[in-house]
């Protein structure tokens, strides 16, 4: 018998010093909220904390009690039941309790709110559009703009090779923001809702097509910092990731004036004559980043939600057609205009790979179709 | 609740058609309760295989199983199958088994609505099932689908989601109208409102929910379906709609709808807490204040479901104090059913094991609750596995826990045989630590940043992850074994009483009924004093 209790008090000690470790564990861990670096982002998992201690210690309470009352209170024991069914001062008190404890908790929540929720202008003014399945920024004040792709290989996502460390988490082009500087984020959609999420600044918010939304931060430290879309926009909803480098000013200065002198000379690409073989590669890369994930690597799309490009008629002998829809999309459907987001080579560059490639060069009409007829198609659109 | 009942014996010819008729025409409120609680179960099975699909496809970073355009047909139709196939039908079975036993009346007021409520049920399911075997794939954009991906973008099997919500709220409608007919008309007499059984207090409320927020839901996909096929811009922007005008509508149906899947469990899990307390429920007045109040405060909070929309600061504060007001009432009632246990003389049945399980798990479910209540923190949560843990936590061991309870409460009564109570306790044991296996590394991976209804997953949740999955599949795999139960006590069994539980005779009308209960459940009203 006093072995089974000596059993019992080493078991009830080993329970809660592993639950008190797990507990301190968990506050410090990768499995709790990040902490984050911004002020905002201290002071939410502050308020985290304190609700998930407030929970506890009323689960720990109540929970008590409960089995305590069954342990005390069985049958077997030749417990009898008493009769009474109503107190009204206990009740009366457990109300008034409950609602003390909330609005004590709703105090430091609305602080908190009121400081997360400023629509104030930054000092740098970010748009940060959500595409399927892509974010697209475009610094207000400087006109550079980008898209960002996620850079895992479909390899990786297929399991042919072993995934990197930031698999899923890593992109073509990150956004780039200057570190103790006012950033307000501009937040809208280009096709469904999507949601721009990066944990490390508690900012997460729906880019909502029609609706431009606002949030902000000021980060204190450089560093690259991850996160996610949190809003199902489709198949590839889990593979647009959002990665932002912050850096510091005189950095990002560098970076901005680096993105301008790079756009000028992409617009200066539109008037160079393009060779056949110059808009193939482009364009496979262009297909390779911005196609696949419907169309696929083959052309032989995923029917009948994603037609296939190898042998479509327009792809074959309608290069007029082809055209128009790159840059207007198609209504009702999931292909996007293309026009106002991309440039006049990359789109007439795609056009001409997509009737070169595969099958599709021997069996249409070999149309080349060159940035020059792009802008052509503008200026007659325009009129 | 003492009562007089008088006995008396039933003509041969009187009792239900034989064959296959009996179920396709019957207008009896036990063969329709019967046929709802098992077309709930094969339910529940067709959307816990989803789940498996799903948690296979997780076990492991990357892509293994199947693609993603089919994980979120998964996804989308687990969730609508678990909310409109499995909780709410199988609540409306007990319902129509227990409302008439329980307030002490023949049969439910309008038999033939409800064999119609019921057989309408099988056709929005067909409907709904059948697009997944359609060239172009099922529902693909979440249970809450959200447009414009559920309608610019929507695979064309969207016009035959929207016909299955139709059927659905059709059946949903005409079922509420019937119970709550049989509630204020066909009472025994002496049985005021005030005395009425927690249970048939939780299903008159709920049914008032239903026909105030069922017409909602209809109205949301009408939208749907005029944009997707007329040419109106409700919700596309481009046409000058509104993105966000979509989740204020579908909200304003889904969170009462919440309470819908929730109240009737509150009524049965308070039914076996006093029964195997052996003491009355503590504070009866309270526990249907409170079940009105949340019915009514479900109307107010919707907005917490979009806390990052862009919702105005005035608002985002509306609804987060509003929601945290829930709290109030809900705590109440967990603090009665504590207070009904402590000095009662307590037994461990299936039945209440179920019910402790439920007490503890759903508070652990309305403490996540309480945090995503918080605007600011919700930023973080929003959206995550966190969300996830949080109304698994609600659904399947509040819920699903409560719906189990009342089976093996009421099988004696409804079969007059009792179950296998070793079984049983094997059931739920293994139900509980697989339930927690599953759901609470959810909080974890939430937390760390994984958002939810993705397909593939950053290397850091894949630990978590695959022992979720291990969880889920001992989940599902235990529930064989339930049904396993159920069919071997309509077999056979041990003879149950009429009391079938030690003083339950006192605790309810049902009780003092054969086991099996006769065909027309009450033929001479009892009276209530």
């Amino acid at each position: 018998m006093s072995y089974i209790k000596k059993l019992i008090t080493k078991l009830v000690l080993a329970t809660s010093s592993a639950l008190s470790f797990a507990i301190y564990s968990a506050e410090n861990s990768d499995y709790n909220m990040p902490v984050g670096v911004t002020e905002v982002s201290q002071s939410i998992f502050g308020l985290h904390m304190l609700i998930f201690w407030v929970c506890v210690v009323i689960g720990v309470i109540v929970f008590s009690i409960m089995f305590w009352s069954m342990w005390k209170y069985r049958k077997s024991k030749g417990a009898v039941a008493a009769d009474f069914d109503d107190n009204f001062w206990l009740e009366i008190g457990w109300t008034v309790a409950a609602t003390a404890v909330l609005i004590w908790m709703a105090v430091p929540s609305t602080q908190v709110m009121v400081k997360a929720y400023d629509d104030a202008e930054g000092e740098i003014n970010i748009l940060v559009t959500g595409h399927q399945w892509k974010w697209h920024y475009e610094y207000m004040e400087d006109g550079v703009s980008f898209f960002s792709n996620l850079s895992t290989s479909q390899e990786q996502i297929d399991n042919k090779i072993p995934k990197g460390e930031f698999y899923l988490l890593e992109v073509d082009e990150p956004l780039v923001i200057p570190i103790n500087t006012r950033v307000r984020f501009l937040i809208t959609g280009n096709d469904v809702i999507h949601s721009w999420w990066v944990p490390d600044f508690a900012v997460k918010m729906d880019a909502v097509p029609g609706f431009i939304n606002t949030a902000w931060t000021n980060v204190p430290e450089t560093g690259i910092y991850r996160g996610a879309c949190t809003e199902l926009c489709g198949i590839k909803h889990a593979f647009m990731p959002v990665v932002v480098r912050a850096v510091e000013m005189e950095e990002y200065d560098a970076f901005i004036a680096e993105k301008t002198v790079l756009a000028e000379s992409e617009r200066m690409l539109t008037s160079k004559e393009w060779t056949k073989e110059e808009l193939m590669e482009r364009g496979e890369s262009f297909y390779a980043t911005n196609c696949v994930a419907c169309h696929q690597a083959n052309g032989k799309g995923i029917p009948p939600v994603f037609p296939a490009l190898e042998g479509s008629e327009v792809a074959l002998n309608d290069s007029a057609k082809h055209i128009e829809i790159l840059m207007e999309g198609i209504q009702g459907s999931a292909m996007q205009a293309f026009g106002d987001s991309y440039s006049e080579v990359d789109i007439a560059s795609v056009i001409t790979y997509t009737r070169q490639a595969w099958s599709n060069g021997k069996n249409g009409d070999g149309v080349i179709v060159t940035p020059k007829d792009i802008v052509e198609y503008k200026k007659r659109i325009n009129l | 609740m003492s009562t007089v009942v008088e006995t008396r014996d039933h003509d041969g010819h009187h009792g239900p058609a034989k064959g296959f008729t009996r179920w396709l025409f019957t207008t009896n409120h036990k063969d329709i309760g019967t046929l709802y609680l098992w077309m709930s179960f094969i339910m529940l099975f067709v959307g816990g295989a989803m789940a498996m699909v799903i948690r296979a496809e997780l076990f492991q970073p990357g892509l293994q199983i199947v693609q993603p355009e089919f994980f979120n047909q998964m996804t989308t139709n687990h969730g609508l199958i678990m909310v409109f196939g499995v909780i709410m039908p199988a609540f409306v079975g007990f319902a129509n088994w227990m409302i008439p036993m329980q307030i002490g009346a023949p049969d439910m007021a309008l038999p033939r609505l409800n064999n119609l409520s019921f057989w309408l049920l099988p056709m929005a399911f067909g409907i709904l099932v059948s697009t997944l075997f359609m060239p172009e794939g099922g529902p693909n954009f979440g249970w809450t689908f959200y447009a414009p991906l559920s309608t610019t973008y929507a695979p064309s099997t969207v016009n035959f989601f929207i016909f299955s919500v139709h059927v659905m709220g059709i059946s949903s409608i005409l079922g509420s109208i019937n119970i709550i007919t049989t509630i204020l008309n066909m009472r025994a007499p002496g049985m005021t409102l005030m005395k009425m059984p927690l249970f048939v207090w939780g299903w008159l409320i709920t049914a008032y929910l239903l026909i105030a927020v069922m017409p909602v839901l209809a109205g949301v996909v009408t939208m749907m379906l005029m944009d997707i096929n007329f040419g109106t811009s409700f919700f596309n922007a481009a046409g000058g709609g509104d993105p966000v005008l979509f989740q204020h509508v579908f909200w304003f149906f889904g969170h009462p709808e919440v309470y819908i899947m929730i109240l009737p469990a509150f009524g049965i899990v308070s039914h076996i807490i006093e029964t195997f307390s052996r003491k009355p429920i503590f504070g009866y007045s309270s526990m249907v204040y409170a079940m009105a109040s949340i019915a009514i405060l479900s109307f107010v909070v919707w907005a917490h479901h979009m806390f990052t929309v862009g919702m105005p600061l005035a608002g985002e504060l509306f609804f987060m104090y509003a929601t945290m007001l829930i709290a109030i009432p809900t705590g109440v009632k967990v603090f009665n059913w504590v207070a009904t246990m402590f000095r009662g003389s307590l037994t461990f049945e299936t039945p209440m094991l179920f019910s402790i399980g439920f007490v503890t798990l759903f508070t652990i479910g309305g403490f996540s609750g309480l945090m995503l209540a918080i605007v600011p923190a919700d930023f973080q949560y929003h959206d995550t596995y966190f969300v996830v843990a949080h109304f698994h936590y609600v659904l399947v061991p509040g819920s699903l826990f409560a719906l189990m309870a009342g089976a093996y409460f009421w099988l004696p009564k409804w079969t007059g045989n009792m179950y296998d109570e070793t079984l049983g306790k094997l059931h739920f044991w293994l139900t509980f630590i697989s339930v927690n296996i599953t759901f609470f590394p959810m909080h974890f991976v939430g937390l760390a940043g994984m958002p939810r209804r993705y397909p593939d997953y950053a290397l850091q949740f894949a630990d978590f992850n695959a022992m979720i999955s291990v969880g889920a599949f001992m989940f599902g795999i235990t529930q064989l074994l339930f049904l396993f139960i159920v069919i071997k006590t309509i077999r056979g069994g041990k003879k149950a009483t009429p009391e079938v539980w030690e003083g339950a005779g006192d605790l309810g009308l049902e009780w003092t009924l054969s086991s099996p209960p006769p065909h027309h459940s009450f033929t001479v009203q009892p009276q209530v004093k």
